[in-house]
């Protein structure tokens, strides 16, 4: 039997496989978007022009961020679990695949939410004075932190009789850390104050994303495979 | 290469329900058995047990290559299965669906090659449809093709004949004759005609 495929190309063909059945039912990037610009809209109209502080701005941003992923990450695997395709593929493919290319997947699911979510956040939220390359990073290591601990999240998740609101529930305690520093790197982002005062929080966030990335890739097999 | 699958004293069971007890057999390359029983008695559950989607509650499943035995992460790489409850990705297309399997388990392909396994099942010119366009039928002979492209150690079949038409029902035949002249054959069936020429035969009613 020839086994010629590398490990990344199949982690690939994992990633184009959900990317082009996304793209055929629209159904996470559907539900990603509406559900970040409509709780965008409320917040703006609400508090937008109330002068917030650059802190309680970060915050707004990043509670945005978090419900929208969790409005439409687990999908990664539920939709693998309800339509039965989860044990084909566990007939076929390695567990180190999957999770790689749904990582990948989710990744690609967070990063153009927050394409979406970050001008129009700064727009709508009157914000005048941005240090780009201070967000640009925290945002970058924030979804991949994300992305590490939703999709680890969402593959028990998936295997749960009852899901419902369980994502949600389950990422909190793991995601708070993360949640904080990035708040804090983006306060720092906001308020113009420097690298100073956020590469602390950047350190962390990388840390945070591997440590996440590397625990779960260990783990992922054990829940994958029961 | 010698393949060897052996079932020690296994069982199942769902909470309080047991579906398996203290079942045991071994069969080797090139070989067949068959799998009858009622409904309900355990047939695709003891198939799912010997790929590995479920675990046993008790007991092993060992398999063997050239007295070597082949580790659980590995197992996936001998054994296929093709079962009415084992799902495609309705959103793909028959080739996209071939593609992506045959990538992920490690199998090299061009798409002639592709295509002619299409060929071989019938499918001829259904490769670019949606899987959600095909009937049950199709569906089912699009597993075949998967099984074909991938040819196992070990092929595991539950109602074989399920859904197909008169031309289905001779390729699987086809099928279950070329994988039982040179590797294993496990079927799961209660139709007498699946079970030609299969002299190993387990009744789970007993």
């Amino acid at each position: 039997m020839n086994r010629s495929s590398t490990w990344i190309t199949k982690a690939a063909a994992v990633f184009t496989k959900d990317l082009r059945c996304e793209l055929r039912t629209r159904y996470s990037l559907t539900t990603l978007a509406m559900f970040a610009f409509t709780t965008l809209v409320v917040v703006s109209f609400s508090v937008g022009q109330g002068g917030l502080s650059p802190r309680v701005q970060a915050a707004l941003f990043w509670i945005i961020v978090f419900f929208s992923a969790m409005s439409s990450l687990a999908g990664a695997f539920v939709k693998e679990e309800d339509t039965g395709t989860a044990q084909t593929l566990r007939l076929y493919a390695s567990a180190p695949v999957v999770y790689a290319g749904k990582l990948l997947f989710n990744m690609l699911l967070l990063f153009l939410l927050s394409l979406l979510v970050t001008p129009l956040y700064i727009i709508f939220m009157n914000i005048t004075q941005v240090n780009w390359a201070i967000l640009a990073a925290v945002i970058a290591l924030g979804v991949v932190g994300l992305a590490g601990a939703t999709t680890i999240i969402g593959a028990i998740v998936a295997q749960a009789g009852v899901r419902g609101a369980l994502l949600a529930v389950l990422s909190f305690p793991v995601l708070l850390p993360l949640l904080v520093l990035a708040i804090n790197g983006t306060t720092a982002a906001f308020d113009m104050s420097g690298w100073t005062n956020a590469i602390d929080s950047i350190r962390l966030l990388a840390a945070y994303g591997v440590i996440m990335i590397t625990a779960s890739s260990v783990l992922f097999e054990f829940i994958w495979n029961g | 290469m010698a393949i060897r699958l052996s079932v020690e004293n296994i069982s199942k069971s769902f909470g309080a329900r047991k579906v398996i007890t203290d079942l045991s057999f071994t069969i080797a390359a090139p070989g067949a058995l068959g799998i009858i029983g009622r409904n309900g008695s355990g047939k695709t559950t003891l198939l799912k047990l010997l790929c590995h989607l479920y675990r046993p509650t008790r007991g092993q499943i060992e398999m063997m290559r050239d007295d070597n035995e082949i580790k659980r992460e590995d197992f996936f790489y001998h054994i296929k299965m093709v079962s009415p409850e084992l799902a495609l990705y309705q959103m793909l297309t028959g080739l996209e669906n071939l593609r992506f399997f045959a990538t992920v388990s490690g199998v090299e392909f061009s798409r002639p090659v592709l295509e002619e396994t299409l060929d071989r099942v019938g499918l001829t010119g259904r490769g670019n449809d949606r899987v959600e366009t095909y009937s049950a039928g199709m569906k089912q002979r699009l597993k075949y093709a998967l099984s074909l492209l991938t040819s196992p150690p070990v092929l595991l079949l539950d109602e074989p004949t399920a859904n197909l038409d008169d031309t289905g029902r001779k390729i699987a035949f086809e099928i279950m004759r070329q994988q039982r002249e040179k590797r294993i054959l496990v079927i799961a069936t209660n139709e007498p005609e699946d079970l030609q020429n299969i002299e190993q035969i387990i009744n789970l009613d007993n």
